[in-house]
């Protein structure tokens, strides 16, 4: 008596095309809400989708590449001096001006890396975080940059209040989205595959082909550029700069705990990761530091005892992912 | 009377299993070899029995007491002691600090420095001298004399013969019968198969992290050893 | 002369550094660990010190005696029941809790004692200063703090070198698992390194409260410097550290001279420059304690 299996390698499941329709969902009622909300609303909209990038930048690196950096903070401060810079000296659109934002921190993440890498594991981690110092003190010691004090960011006086929100609206939902399908695609790309053997294996990896530094490399610019880009694209809102608040240690406390709380190393985490960091705070906002109090001591917790983090435990319970990267094997035609 | 009695000893790293069920006896003052080709789960088992890898409680008998998954610091207190595969001298430690954190636990015997000097004289020539800086066949006369300066009840002695020429080999093994002859317990790993069958009484030979064979050196023909070495 | 007085006042910073520095090498050498916490450790002892000096009315210097055997006590629990759990996990658990720790303390400390700076008050000594002649002259409070760095590595250096528990150390720091095959007791020799790391940086935290004002987000810089030290002096060298400290204050005062906001960023732009010429550090033994 023979068996017969056919056998597949799958990465479309009817989670994922479900995955794929809330999505669309979602991304339409975003859409709809400079017309159904108000200007609060879109603000912490912006906010929401601006630590979403963030979030996922930073899992891109630590959770795929195996990079654990705590100086993305260089970037986003980088990226919100580079829109003034951009808008207000050069001339620039600012509205453009923030991917522009992005390819300069980029462009600097290049020299930054020549010199982090040199460092392995937890010493590249305190390294990242000295040159994101380095950043913030060169910053605060150029009298064009606004010095300690900081700029304002004049370019967007001209227009009318309305406009400027939505046009800054529009822009975050773009740069949401866009992040969200680049890292996506990215992940399920040959590229990709390369990038998770890395985290699994180095010498494995680089004995099969997989070029280590050069993948390395490339993600720590595109993460760079994310991160920048989201950067101008805060202080494109927030329109006030200063180089304590735009380098500050606490962004990359903000998107650790998320990434964490979320979920490392999955898509979907940084996502709910986001939302239990929305929740809590607006839950704690009277309560001020015992919010970062509970946070820290739930990345704590989490990192002990649920590494998956949350998504991860609603993922294996029920088996689901909804934005696949991984190829499963199906049994059956 | 039974020291060691093993029953059943599986054994994992991570989601790939190396041992099977391994059942293995030892009675007290008999040299037992372990022989097998690479990769046959000697190394595994060792590791296992000394604590450097999980087992379950029941699967490891020492004295009648059950110690499977124990801490390696707490076999050591009872008197099992492991002289790892590829010697592990640490570097940072002279010849002399080497053998003396062998002694940690303190465990009581017949075992000083001053004998394990007398055992291996190199070694007290070279006393000061960072323990790696020696050469291969010292530095496993190192790693025995670190093992013995536990005063163990169950010696451990994973692959000595690596690397070695035959003349070293032929030493060290005349060290072990000397051992032996002390009434310590001896637990050989050899891939190596004719030195160490000159001096254990009962031999079991391992394939594929399974015992294939088992039985008395002088009683097994080279064939049925080969056949369970490589697999008829 | 000034230059003098002003290189003379870095190699004494250096001195702190170092204090800050020895417990990260000590622990890092160990078992590999990278305590995000350890700036905020120090400024925790600061403020404990704080309690002491105003609830039993001591001297923080003496206050030093309550708050050092706390701060270990602290450590040994911490690894115990935290931070042994996280070895063979790779290094991104340790980096996060520690991390997580960090921002629990500083809020922490934050809530209780607000964001006022604080300064301690050991009645005078801080002040004083010592003439060298030729119109030099420098403090005793800097130089108080040198010596006591120095003697503590040398406590150090007689202990990993000759004691037990040094050789144990010693063999941990070149190979963990054998060391346990040894019969050594990871967990409580791991849980030792890092009482004696928070027992060090407390006193670091209280002779920084003395020399300077400090508040509950002092601790990352002070994280800072103390990696900077160790990585410049190399990994794994214990008296590395105390160059390591040195240069770094060394360039940090001449830094401050040249432009007052510019100390702290030579420093970092020094340390920067010897990671391009020298990766490894200038003392580096490979992966030694001591």
């Amino acid at each position: 008596m023979s068996v017969e299996a056919t056998v597949r390698i799958a990465r479309i499941t009817a989670a994922s095309r479900a995955g794929v329709g809330i999505a669309v969902l979602v991304v339409a009622a975003l859409s709809a809400v400079p017309w159904l909300g108000d200007a609060g609303t879109m603000r912490a909209i912006i906010e929401f989708l601006a630590l979403l990038v963030l979030a996922q930048m930073w899992n891109l690196l630590a959770g795929y590449a195996g990079l654990v950096s705590i100086g993305q903070q260089a970037y986003i401060g980088l990226g919100g001096y580079a829109l003034i810079v951009l808008a207000d000296d050069a001339g620039v659109n600012p509205f453009f001006a923030v991917p522009l934002a992005g390819l300069v921190a980029a462009a600097l993440a290049l020299p930054t890396a020549a010199l982090v890498f040199r460092f392995r594991d937890a010493y590249f981690a305190v390294g990242t975080w000295a040159v994101a110092e380095v950043y913030r003190l060169l910053v605060a010691n150029t009298d064009a940059l606004g010095r300690g004090t900081g700029r304002t960011l004049k370019a967007v006086f001209p227009l009318a209040r309305e406009t400027r929100e939505l046009v800054t609206y529009a822009i975050a939902l773009t740069v949401g989205v866009a992040a969200l399908v680049a890292v996506y695609l990215y992940l399920r790309s040959r590229r990709g595959l390369g990038l998770m053997a890395i985290r699994d294996s180095e010498p494995a990896s680089a004995s099969l082909g997989v070029d280590v530094l050069r993948t390395k490399l490339a993600v720590y610019m595109v993460a760079a550029f994310g991160t920048g880009t989201t950067g101008a694209l805060l202080y494109l809102n927030l329109l006030r700069i200063s180089p304590d608040a735009a380098f500050s240690i606490n962004w990359t406390a903000y998107t650790i705990f998320i990434v964490v709380i979320g979920g490392l190393g999955t898509l979907e985490g940084p996502i709910v990761g986001t939302l239990v960091f929305f929740l809590l705070r607006q839950l704690l906002a009277d309560y001020g530091a015992w919010y970062m109090i509970l946070l820290g001591t739930l990345a704590v917790v989490a990192m002990m005892r649920y590494p998956q983090g949350l998504w991860g435990l609603v993922a294996e319970r029920w088996d689901l992912q909804f934005f696949p990267v991984q190829r499963r094997v199906q049994r059956g035609g | 009377m039974t020291l060691l009695s093993v029953r059943n000893l599986s054994a994992f790293y991570g989601d790939f299993q190396a041992l099977f069920g391994v059942s293995l006896d030892a009675a007290e003052g008999e040299t037992v070899a372990v022989i097998g080709a690479n990769g046959a789960g000697k190394t595994t088992f060792l590791r296992a029995l000394a604590g450097a890898l999980p087992a379950p409680r029941d699967a490891v008998e020492f004295a009648g007491q059950p110690v499977g998954g124990w801490p390696a610091h707490a076999l050591v207190d009872l008197g099992i002691v492991l002289v790892p595969e590829g010697r592990k001298i640490f570097p940072s430690l002279s010849v002399r600090e080497n053998l003396e954190i062998g002694a940690y636990r303190r465990r009581a015997g017949p075992w000083t420095l001053e004998r394990v000097y007398g055992l291996f004289p190199v070694l007290s020539e070279r006393r000061e001298q960072p323990g790696t800086n020696l050469s291969g066949g010292e530095q496993q006369m190192l790693a025995i004399g670190r093992g013995l300066m536990a005063n163990p009840r169950l010696l451990l002695v994973d692959e000595i013969s690596l690397g070695l020429a035959p003349a070293v080999v032929k030493h060290l093994y005349e060290v072990l019968a000397g051992v032996h002859r002390e009434g310590t317990t001896l637990l050989v790993v050899e891939q190596d198969i004719s030195q160490v069958l000159s001096v254990a009484q009962r031999v079991y030979c391992f394939r594929k992290g399974s015992v294939a064979l088992e039985g008395v050196p002088r009683h097994l023909t080279r064939e049925q050893i080969s056949a369970a070495y490589f697999g008829a | 002369m000034a230059w003098v007085d002003t290189v003379l006042q870095g190699v004494l910073l250096g001195g702190l550094y170092a204090l800050f520095a020895t417990g990260l090498s000590l622990i890092f050498g160990v078992m590999r660990l990278v305590n995000l916490a350890h700036g905020d450790f120090s400024i925790l002892a600061a403020f404990l010190a704080v309690v002491a000096v105003q609830t039993l009315g001591l001297n923080p210097l003496i206050g030093l005696v309550l708050v050092v055997p706390i701060m270990a006590a602290l450590g040994w629990w911490l690894q115990r029941l935290v931070l042994n759990r996280l070895l063979g996990r790779g290094i991104l658990p340790a980096v996060l809790v520690t991390f997580g720790l960090s921002i629990v303390i500083q809020n922490g400390l934050l809530e209780t004692f607000s964001a006022d700076s604080r300064r301690l008050n050991p009645g005078g000594i801080e002040t004083a200063s010592l003439a060298l002649g030729g119109g030099l002259a420098i403090g005793v409070f800097p130089l108080l703090t040198f010596a006591v760095a120095v003697l503590l590595l040398l406590g150090l250096h007689v202990v990993i070198g000759r004691s037990v528990i040094g050789r144990a150390f010693r063999a941990a720091s070149d190979d963990g698992a054998t060391a346990a095959l040894m019969g050594i007791d990871r967990d409580r020799l791991y849980a030792l390194a890092m009482a004696l790391s928070l027992g060090i940086v407390a006193i670091a935290g209280i002779f920084l409260g003395i020399r300077t004002t400090f508040a509950f987000s002092s601790g990352p810089d002070r994280l800072l410097f103390a990696f900077e030290a160790v990585i410049i002096g190399g990994l794994g060298s214990l008296w590395g550290t105390l160059v390591g400290g040195v240069i770094l204050g060394v360039a940090q005062t001449i830094g401050a001279r040249l432009s007052p906001g510019w100390g702290v960023l030579t420093g970092h732009l020094v340390f920067l420059a010897i990671l391009v010429v020298r990766p490894a550090g200038l003392f580096t033994k490979s992966r030694r304690v001591g």
